[in-house]
């Protein structure tokens, strides 16, 4: 296998986008992505969309997307992981380079959330649940999360207090987002005081509705350093699934995808959490953050909530959270989200962070965790400044 | 929804048909092709018990448009008396005293109707085992 | 010797009371509860119809049935007025729910509020002539009162569900009779939502003369006077008029008040006379004779002499009983709430 590195990024401004289609909502992101990395071709290109064709009535979209970036011809392809689907992109892209396949390959994400109405959205979001047994009992996201957030209360007795921590926290460091979909600071309560969705999860633990793209350059270290970038390594990728049904689970309490996508993205690397530094982790309900970093690693099982309210993931933290204000306040198009994480590893680990939310020692490795669905499938990246 | 798609799902949603490897023992609701434990392929078919206990709930507040009439609704996944556990929302109950641990029964509701002209579907709910 | 092997109801849990309804439209509660001798009535949710009231209705019947496998049920027959589908039949989902299928014969019936007695008429022809082993009749409702409506005060749900075998009888049907005529006291035309009624002309030239006919026929048939019968279930309507038409004929409160349950449950129309049987069988002894005479408004009633055998002692906890599920875990709900598990409200759609 080849050394692969990160040479390149490119966003825009997250949001509802009316005046953007879902082709000006990837390409805008993936030249810049491509300016950025100072290439002047791809050899390919792998987008992740969770559901083109629910929400925009689209599919095919390795060869729309490549025509419109101005790159009709190459191989270009869709690759789908529900709301890994970004994560799912960035492995594909990063095989494609680490095989010798292709040297230069973009790695994208789009999702474009709003020529739906909310129940449209709803609908097609909750295709990424089990359709038969959860969706058609009434099951809806949110009462996915909430049902795994009051198992994990009544095992471990995690409070309404630890949820909220995390909503806080992630508007706080969204606030300092240039490109989040809100970038405002929130208040306890105005968390609990919150629209009810699915009990126990109020709107403010819920991750928005959102149009948006991101890209990010892959290509050998090598011509990395032809580039004279700065060499930001792919050292571990990890992928995992689970059943995609809450009740299939032995325990869902813990995310059995994120604990072995996680071991694998580690054994790659060769290292352990203790030498990760800050991590992006799928945040869609404020719940999935602690029982996130639990099944990470990072805090022992039951102790992520308490670790979250004594600030322990928070800028200043021993182990930085969502540092771009996570899923909660940047947004989360689901296609997107995935490749949105890179892109906050790559400037923190170049230091360039916008509006000081740059963690004060500049990082040195961190990773990224990326789901799809009730956590059916994860894909755990780990960066490294070499 | 179209009728087929909901007919292939009957023996499931009416009478609680699942299926029991021959091998490990191991019982799979829905049925399924190969034991998730013993990777055998050979299934008997059993029918699950209408009784368990709740193990996780939510009350869904903002409800799918199939749904809105029933809200709030509380969805639930239950243990049942032999270990399986399934997802199915919890009717007849004060959704502000359902508990973790509750006993439930499993009763024939209508589940979504396909607005004014589809056709109906039927399937299990879990309600408070209350006698 | 036919007759019932296995009987089971079941009544939602809601209910709404008079005061409720009345408060609405302006009307004089107490007046309202006097004059239908009427408190309340059960309120189906939006998740339950004629059929899942059925199902669960059948699956107590065949807790009491024992050992009759499902398979070896030849017919189902339901009678209802809110059959969920203008076309396509309720029976086969409950045939399918219950695991009774693919042998078995099915129809569904409708004759205003007597269709459920008629299903467990036919079911005992059937089984008496030997082309079915086993029958299952079930009376079911979910019915509808148009908003305002003197109907809608009484128009309630629930379902009766009785096995009729030839064997292991908890009950023999001793005999039965019918009495009919053409009276159009209650109708409703295709594509209505409501049913509409002719007022006082549905009391004596339909439901007194038809159930007094039926009774007075049934009990001339097998050489029996009303003090012969330990119990006697009318059709309820409302709370008044069974207790009216069996002092006409003849019969005591006592024989009636097992069997009378309107005043807290409301008429289930089609399950009204077929839920007062299993409450009459849920503290009936073994011996007890009892009497029962339906009303379908158009109009006509079924008559049944029913003797209960001792296999009744051992049965009748199986299931739970019919006044349990009509007093007890019940929850009061506003009219606002009614309206919209009713789908009174008009939406968008
Ligand atoms: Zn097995």
């Amino acid at each position: 296998m080849r050394d692969v590195a990160v040479v390149g990024v490119g966003l825009h401004k997250w949001g509802e986008l009316w005046d953007k289609s879902l082709r000006d909502v990837f390409v805008e992101p993936a030249l810049a992505a491509i300016d950025n990395a100072g290439v002047d071709h791809i050899d390919s290109m792998v987008v992740g969309c969770m559901s083109g064709g629910l929400f925009a009535g689209q599919e095919h979209l390795g060869s729309l997307l490549a025509d419109y970036l101005g790159q009709a011809g190459i191989p270009a392809s869709r690759v789908e992981s529900a709301c890994a689907s970004g994560g799912l992109a960035f492995r594909t892209a990063f095989m494609e380079v680490a095989s010798g396949m292709s040297d230069i390959v973009l790695a994208g994400g789009v999702e474009k959330m709003t020529d739906v109405s909310g129940d449209g959205a709803t609908y097609a979001l909750a295709t990424a649940a089990d359709q038969e047994y959860e969706v058609f009992n009434g099951a809806t996201f949110p009462g996915l999360y909430a049902l795994m957030a009051v198992a994990h209360m009544h095992k471990y007795g995690t409070t309404r207090d630890m949820l909220t921590a995390v909503a806080v926290k992630n508007h706080n460091n969204g606030s300092m987002n240039p490109y989040a979909q809100y970038p405002f600071k929130t208040t306890k309560q105005e968390v609990e005081e919150s629209v009810m969705v699915a009990s126990p999860l109020r709107i403010m633990d819920c991750s928005p509705i959102t149009d948006g793209g991101a890209a990010v350059i892959l290509t050998t270290v090598d011509i990395a350093k032809k580039l004279k970038k700065p060499i930001i390594k792919v050292i571990g990728s990890g992928h995992a699934t689970d059943s995609i049904a809450l009740h299939s689970r032995e325990d869902m309490t813990t995310l059995r995808a994120t604990t072995l996508a996680a071991e694998r993205a580690f054994k790659m690397a060769g290292k352990t959490i203790k030498d990760i530094e800050f991590a992006e982790v799928h945040d869609c309900f404020t719940i999935a953050e602690i029982v996130v970093t639990e099944s990470l690693g990072i805090f022992p099982a039951g102790k992520g909530g308490e670790a979250a309210l004594r600030g322990e993931t928070g800028l200043d933290g021993k182990f930085p959270i969502n540092t771009s204000g996570g899923l909660k306040s940047k947004g989360h198009p689901v296609g997107a989200t995935g490749i949105g994480q890179i892109i906050e590893l790559v400037k923190q680990l170049s230091g360039v962070a916008e509006n000081g939310r740059q963690l004060k020692k500049t990082p040195k490795i961190g990773l990224a965790q990326n789901m799809g669905g009730s956590g059916g499938s994860t894909l755990v990246h780990i960066l490294e400044v070499i | 929804m179209f009728p087929a798609r909901a007919h292939r799902e009957y023996p499931h949603r009416y009478r609680l048909e699942a299926g029991q490897c021959k091998k490990c023992g191991k019982v799979v609701f829905p049925r399924r092709l190969i034991c998730p434990v013993c990777g055998h392929r050979e299934f008997g078919k059993v029918i699950l018990p209408d009784t368990g206990k709740l193990v996780s709930y939510s009350v869904i507040r903002v409800a799918p448009s199939q749904f809105t009439d029933e809200a709030p609704y509380a969805i639930g996944i239950a243990e049942l008396t032999n270990g399986v556990k399934l997802m199915a929302q919890v009717a007849d109950c004060d959704v502000d005293n359902i508990k973790v641990g509750m006993d439930i029964r499993i009763e024939f509701r209508r589940i979504q109707t396909d607005g004014h002209h589809g056709v109906l579907s039927y399937g299990y709910k879990f309600v408070p085992k209350w006698y | 010797m036919v007759g019932i092997v296995g009987y089971g109801a079941h009544i939602p849990r809601h209910r709404i009371k008079v005061e409720e309804i009345a408060k609405v439209w302006g009307a004089d509660a107490p007046s309202y509860k006097k004059g239908l001798m009427l408190t309340q009535k059960s309120v189906p949710s939006p998740d339950t119809d004629t059929i899942t009231l059925s199902v669960t209705a059948a699956r107590n019947a065949l807790l009491r049935a024992g050992k009759v496998n499902p398979v070896e049920i030849g017919a189902i027959y339901i009678g209802s007025e809110s059959h969920p589908y203008a076309v396509k039949p309720s029976g086969t989902v409950v045939a399918e729910a219950i695991g009774a299928t693919p042998e078995i014969h099915c129809a569904d019936f409708e004759f205003a509020c007597k269709a459920g007695s008629e299903a467990m008429f036919v079911c005992l022809g059937l089984v008496k002539s030997g082309y079915v082993k086993y029958a299952l009749a079930i009376g079911a409702d979910t019915s509808q009162g148009a908003p305002g409506d003197a109907l809608e005060y009484s128009a309630s749900a629930g379902a009766a569900a009785f096995i009729m075998g030839s064997d292991n009888l908890l009950a023999e049907a001793v005999d039965t009779y019918a009495y009919m005529t053409d009276t159009p006291d209650f109708w409703r035309r295709e594509y209505q939502f409501y049913p509409q009624h002719g007022g006082r002309f549905t009391g004596e030239p339909a439901y007194f003369k038809h159930v007094t006919g039926c009774a007075e026929g049934m009990m001339k048939k097998v050489g029996m006077k009303p003090s012969d019968f330990n119990y006697v279930v009318f059709h309820q309507p409302n709370g008044k008029f069974p207790m009216r038409v069996g002092k006409m004929l003849g019969f005591k409160k006592e024989q009636i008040e097992p069997g009378w349950l309107t005043p807290r449950l409301g008429n289930t129309y089609s399950g009204s006379s077929p839920i007062g049987l299993t409450a009459t069988l849920d503290i009936a002894k073994p011996g007890d004779m009892i009497l029962m005479v339906s009303y379908g408004s158009g109009a006509g009633s079924d008559g049944f002499v029913w003797k209960v055998t001792d296999r009744i002692n051992e049965v009748r906890d199986k299931a739970v009983r019919t006044t349990k599920l009509l007093d007890e875990n019940i929850t009061f709900v506003d009219y606002g709430t009614y309206a919209k598990f009713r789908h009174k409200i008009r939406k968008n759609d």
